[in-house]
């Protein structure tokens, strides 16, 4: 009897050890990749990164255009994938709550929204890319923007679901039309967990590499034209520290700094917009 | 359902207060404007809703168009050749299949035990304020773009394991018989010495595997953190009560209660694993071919299609890489559709 009080004792010890060491081994590895980050990066950070273009191996340079491209390419994404996004959680939200229509959409998007992104890579290919004959900002954008419509569909359609209803129904007790309430009471109730969601996407797209790399392509040099291809950090980052020079691997940890402190940044400030955030 | 309770309540409110009063023109005027209005957000948003649909519609159906060359010239040979071939145009998709399942393998054999240990420290042991810190921070690992996992894999993690921990491995599980029981620290076991041989380069599926399980842990342990904390404290409380240990707690109240969840949560970081791309491309080595060393370079679907994607010449080559991402996409549809339908069941459960 006493034996068997002892080991039982002793196997929840174990575990209780091993659950410790687990949580202090997963703790360390974060601190090891952003420590190793923040190191290399920081070493070799300078003004002249913000202002100069990438560089030919072997000498001096910076990120400007690959910087300039991301900001287009997420500024174009998010431009084009949030209205859809929201316009549809509302639909799910709003009108057809009950529905099995809703139900299938949600399904689908929640599949979506974890799915490959190089498959969104190659389906923007198939459909822009080869017909176009090139590769494109352009094409760049859409792939991105696919990114971001099933994150905005999520916690657009969650913060939705929030909204108290006795503040619709008072609202259209009054006699507000249906879009009016919408508008002016639910989005505005929403509100913060909307532009939250937003955020998210951003951080989920501006670090996004492989949907980029045949669509967007790349660009050694300046250029805002999107019917072209347009240099993105990301697919940068890839090139130059695959690359066996050490400057384009030391712009590589650079580049790789600025995404991380701008996704960190962006999902810091989402977790602040919210006191309860979304999964996902 | 509730929607016969809501649906007149907002939609009457128009058109009955417009009958009750005596109408003026102007005044019906706007109420039309009004439903009109109306009318067209909710054809937009619904609209919205439905190119959800379209959009894995299109996807789906653009693969499939351009796999079709390939599965034509190849047919089922596709999936069971081992050769991948750009000069003489045989493709077999047989080498990335295999790099993709096994390194996911190694991926969920370690993220699952690490993460459930995690939410066992989360949910039950750790003091309340040391709970929110430690939960952001594992959120945040999950929101690190892959291609840092990756370009931290390739210069940091495989330097590592190629300098410390590979060549130990291949000592310990392939010792010639002689010098091992001089040496007397030999494991006298066949199957191992065939996973870990080889030169120690550092890449490989091992690598791959490994920075997949840090990727992958975030997931695994916000979800199941989310289901455990839905259990009931009742019936914590009357296990406790009798006398349980915390271990017997989770193993025998906690987990049978949200077992469909925690399946739900590693299904999902599986979908999340066999799709990943960047931080594996990095690290896998590239090479085509089969081999049961786990140090060994090997491929993974995602890994091929954004090497050679850009530089695939002939439309065999091109459309061969679409049939591989057609079959990826394949498998993480049903992975992570199963995964969404265990944790709708848990949702329904907690109610």
């Amino acid at each position: 009897m006493f034996d068997l009080y002892k080991s039982r004792r002793r196997r929840n010890t174990v575990v209780l050890g091993l659950s410790i060491a687990a949580t202090a081994i997963g703790l360390s590895w974060l601190a090891a990749i952003l420590g190793t980050l923040l190191w290399e990066g920081f070493s070799g950070l300078s003004l002249q990164v913000f202002t100069e273009m990438t560089p030919p191996p072997g000498s001096n340079g910076g990120l400007l255009n690959p910087i300039i491209g991301s900001l287009i390419l997420t500024g174009l994404a998010v431009a084009v994938g949030t209205p859809i996004g929201i316009l549809a959680g509302t639909y799910m939200a709003e009108y057809g709550r009950y529905q099995k229509l809703t139900m299938l959409i949600r399904f689908i998007n929640d599949i979506l929204l974890s799915a490959p992104s190089i498959v969104i890579g190659l389906f923007v290919y198939e459909v822009m890319v080869a017909p176009m004959g090139h590769f494109s900002g352009y094409a760049g954008a859409v792939a991105l923007a696919l990114l971001v419509i099933p994150v905005v569909v999520r916690t657009t359609e969650d913060m939705l679901a929030l909204v108290p209803k006795e503040l619709r129904e008072a609202a259209s007790a009054l006699g507000m039309p249906r879009s009016k309430v919408i508008q002016k009471v639910s989005y505005r109730a929403a509100r913060a967990g909307m532009i939250t969601g937003v955020l998210l996407a951003v951080a989920r797209i501006s670090g996004e590499t492989a949907p980029l790399l045949f669509t967007a392509l790349n660009n050694q040099f300046f250029s805002t034209n999107l019917n072209a291809p347009v240099a993105s950090l990301p697919v940068v980052i890839f090139q130059f520290a695959l690359s066996p020079y050490p400057d384009w691997q030391r712009l590589a940890w650079i580049g790789a700094l600025i995404i991380t402190l701008a996704v960190l940044a962006l999902s810091i400030i989402a977790r602040a917009l919210t006191a309860a955030p979304s999964r996902g | 359902m509730t929607t016969a309770g809501r649906r007149p309540v907002v939609d009457m409110a128009l058109p009955s207060s417009g009958a009750a009063l005596p109408l003026s023109e102007e005044r019906s005027k706007v109420l039309s404007r009004l439903r009109g209005g109306d009318a067209i957000f909710r054809h937009v948003t619904r609209a919205a809703a439905i190119s959800v649909l379209l959009i894995l519609g299109g996807v789906i159906f653009s693969l499939i168009q351009g796999a079709a060359p390939a599965l034509r010239a190849f047919g089922l040979t596709f999936f069971v050749q081992e050769s991948w071939n750009p000069v003489t145009e045989r493709f077999g998709a047989l080498a990335p299949i295999y790099g993709t399942i096994i390194t996911s393998l190694i991926a969920m054999l370690i993220a699952v035990p690490f993460g459930l240990l995690i939410t066992l420290f989360l949910t039950e042991l750790s003091p309340l304020w040391l709970r929110r810190p430690i939960g952001i921070a594992i959120e945040l690992l999950a929101g690190i773009p892959s291609i840092i996992y990756g370009i931290w894999g390739l210069f940091v993690f495989a330097p590592f394991l190629q300098q410390h921990v590979q060549p130990f491995m291949i000592d310990l599980f392939n010792c010639v018989p002689l010098i091992s029981t001089f040496q007397g620290s030999c494991v006298a076991a066949p199957g191992l010495s065939l996973l870990f041989a080889g030169p120690p380069y550092g890449i490989g599926m091992l690598t791959a595997g490994l920075i997949l399980a840090i990727m992958v842990l975030p997931f695994v342990t916000s979800i199941s953190r989310d289901v455990f904390e839905a259990v009931p404290p009742v019936l914590k409380e009357a296990a406790y009560g009798v006398g349980c240990t915390t271990w017997e707690v989770v193993r025998y109240v906690v987990l049978p209660y949200s077992r469909v969840g925690v399946i739900g949560g590693i299904m999902l970081g599986l979908g999340r694993a066999l799709g990943e791309t960047m931080a594996v491309t990095f690290v896998i080595g590239n090479a085509h071919r089969i081999s049961t060393s786990l140090f060994a370079p090997a491929t993974t679907i995602s890994a091929t299609i954004a090497n050679e994607f850009t530089e695939a010449i002939g439309d065999l080559y091109t459309s061969s890489l679409i049939a591989l991402g057609l079959i990826l996409f394949m498998i993480t549809f049903i992975v992570l559709a199963i995964a969404r339908y265990m944790l709708l069941r848990m949702e329904r459960r907690i109610g």
